[in-house]
């Protein structure tokens, strides 16, 4: 659907992208995932015809970007980070105005307004004055205008952009939607956004892609690091309203004890070969005293689950549950962008 | 309906919602009536033929003509790019000069609604004097040529740039321009004086319309004058457009 070939953007003799290759299947949900001014929406206003590479080529479904750009403009919704909204206009006449100028028939688009409307849900301001919309409905008149004529390609730079955290679920859940039908590319810098909306991942750093892949590619092959939260019921515990060594508040002997077996069990832990860290949670004791267990965040060079899990039970623990370890995205970000410390 | 019809409805609406294009209308409209007030009704006005004063109605209206054209003109592309809308036009199967075309379209049309407002002014020397109602009709065609033609100045000083004040700026410079050509072409000798004569806006090639008299190398400057601006607009737009 989308390729890209050895593509560059210089603004005079500063390279804001690339050179970039890569190739979108049709269907795809991909995320272009890098901080602020990385060449994010440099590249996408490029697939969106709004900007001409200094070098490179770009196909849309087969056509090139700079030879066919109004063949390819018919097959592309783009979504600026601001929508391009004229606030002179209700939102019906808006939409209406968005249709025709791509190519939509006054029937087609009579017939396609009350679906994205419903879609995006902004039936209820179709009247209004768009210059009197909040942020969270002009991002939705944004992407109904988008996906107005049915595009192949739907590009949405920074979609969430200045939404509340209600206004995001909702536009998470729009897009979602938008899957099964489109081939869509999101740019963002929000990390949840892009896990949870996108089926692979491309990750820019000054002007390059530096990764791609899925999150769990991501986190397998290039981080290095497996990271994982190992749940221990440490030895002598019964459960829930059992204790290690009595109440861990009761101070005295019951202190000491609980401290003895969390010390034990970081002991058993990092003695396991590849464990690289092991983070306790706050007040350990209390977390023993209270649910009978612990949650332990364990770091590995490799896949180091099997023989933690192996060294607790020797020990005489019990291990009751284990998961990767939460934000593993983040410190995938992080490790190749930033080059800090995850 | 084309690209051009589509574009035409949007930006002609865009001058009805908005507060912009009404005070246009008001202060253009005041000011003519300020001006007719004085050369017709005042109290010199038994020393004027009606032909006269008719004609000095025209000589003023064409001045508020170009200014309001200016004012009219410099919002179409600048206040585009500012708010970002310009975006949706670059990135939808639209060519540049279609975009061009709409937008001035648009302009002339409520820059002559505005001028066709004034008509119950000449027509009152009509009633009361003695003028050609042709003489209405020909005034009438050049202060829509020249409107156009201003318009099409005005378009190529907003696609140049984002911000509206640069492109007033540059509009009033090269319309005022070629107004001074005429001034000029009286202060040198030949040939420059021809030269600034053939290039005036205002003067030879406005004179005849004035006058009621119809003259095919004025239709043809004002016409040339035109496609000349509203060519390197569209030549600008496709330069920015992928920018």
């Amino acid at each position: 659907m989308v390729h890209l070939s050895d593509v560059t953007k210089y603004y005079g003799k500063k390279r804001a992208l690339g050179p970039v290759s890569f190739e979108i299947e049709r269907g795809d949900t991909v995320g272009f995932l890098g901080l602020n001014g990385v060449g994010k929406t440099t590249l996408l206003k490029i697939l969106a015809c709004g900007l001409r590479p200094s070098s490179g080529t770009v196909t849309i479904d087969g056509l090139d970007i700079l030879d066919e750009p109004h063949e390819v403009r018919k097959r592309v919704g783009y979504l600026p980070e601001l929508p391009p909204v004229y606030g002179d206009m209700t939102v019906g006449d808006y939409l209406n105005f968005a249709g025709r100028i791509r190519g939509l028939t006054p029937e087609a688009v009579a017939r396609r307004i009350p679906e994205v409307e419903e879609y995006a849900r902004i039936a209820e301001v179709h009247d209004m004055p768009a210059r009197n919309l909040s942020q969270g409905y002009r991002q939705r008149v944004g992407v109904a205008q988008a996906i107005i004529h049915d595009p192949d390609l739907l590009i949405l730079d920074e979609p969430t952009h200045d939404l509340d955290p209600v206004q995001i679920m909702e536009m998470r859940g729009m897009i979602r939607a938008l899957k099964d039908s489109h081939t869509i590319l999101i740019s963002s810098h929000i990390l949840p956004e892009i896990s949870q909306t996108c089926d692979r991942l491309l990750i820019l750093n000054d002007g390059e892609v530096v990764a791609s892949g899925t999150e769990a590619e991501l986190g397998d092959t290039l981080l290095r690091s497996r990271g994982m939260v190992v749940t221990v019921r440490p030895v002598g515990t019964a459960g829930a309203d059992g204790s290690v060594g009595g109440d861990a508040d009761a101070g005295g002997a019951g202190d000491a004890a609980a401290q003895a077996t969390i010390e034990a069990l970081e002991r058993v832990i990092q003695s396991v070969p590849g464990v690289t860290g092991v983070r306790l949670p706050d007040r350990p004791a209390r977390a023993i005293a209270s649910a009978g267990a612990l949650a332990i965040r364990v770091d590995g060079e490799a896949d180091v689950r099997a023989p933690v899990c192996r060294a607790l039970v020797e020990a005489g623990h019990d291990v009751i549950g284990l998961t990767r370890a939460e934000r593993e995205l983040e410190r995938v970000f992080v490790e190749l962008v930033g080059g800090a410390e995850a | 309906m084309g690209a051009t019809g589509i574009i035409f409805r949007r930006e002609f609406g865009a001058y009805v919602r908005s507060p912009m294009g009404y005070i246009v209308a008001a202060v253009v409209l005041l000011l003519d009536g300020i001006l007719f007030y004085a050369l017709a009704l005042g109290p010199r006005t038994g020393e004027l033929l009606s032909g006269e004063v008719l004609m000095r109605f025209f000589y003023y209206a064409s001045g508020l003509t170009a200014i309001a054209a200016v004012a009219l003109s410099i919002r179409l592309i600048a206040e585009e790019r500012a708010a970002g809308t310009q975006l949706l036009l670059n990135t939808s199967p639209v060519r540049d000069w279609e975009i061009v075309l709409g937008k001035f379209l648009s302009a002339l049309a409520f820059l002559s609604a505005i001028t066709v407002a004034t008509l119950y002014m000449p027509l009152m020397i009509l009633v009361n004097g003695k003028i050609a109602f042709g003489h209405i009709v020909v005034g009438y065609l050049g202060l829509t040529f020249l409107g156009a033609a201003v318009l099409s100045i005005g378009l190529f000083a907003t696609a140049l740039t984002r911000h509206q004040l640069v492109a007033a700026a540059s509009a009033s410079v090269i319309t005022g321009t070629l107004f001074l050509l005429w001034p000029l072409s009286q202060m040198v000798g030949p040939p420059l004086s021809r030269v600034f004569a053939a290039l005036a806006i205002h003067g030879r090639h406005w004179a005849g319309f004035q006058q009621g008299l119809f003259h095919l190398r004025d239709i043809v400057y004002y016409v040339a004058l035109t496609y000349f601006f509203l060519y390197a607009a569209t030549k600008v737009m496709e330069a920015k457009r992928w920018e």
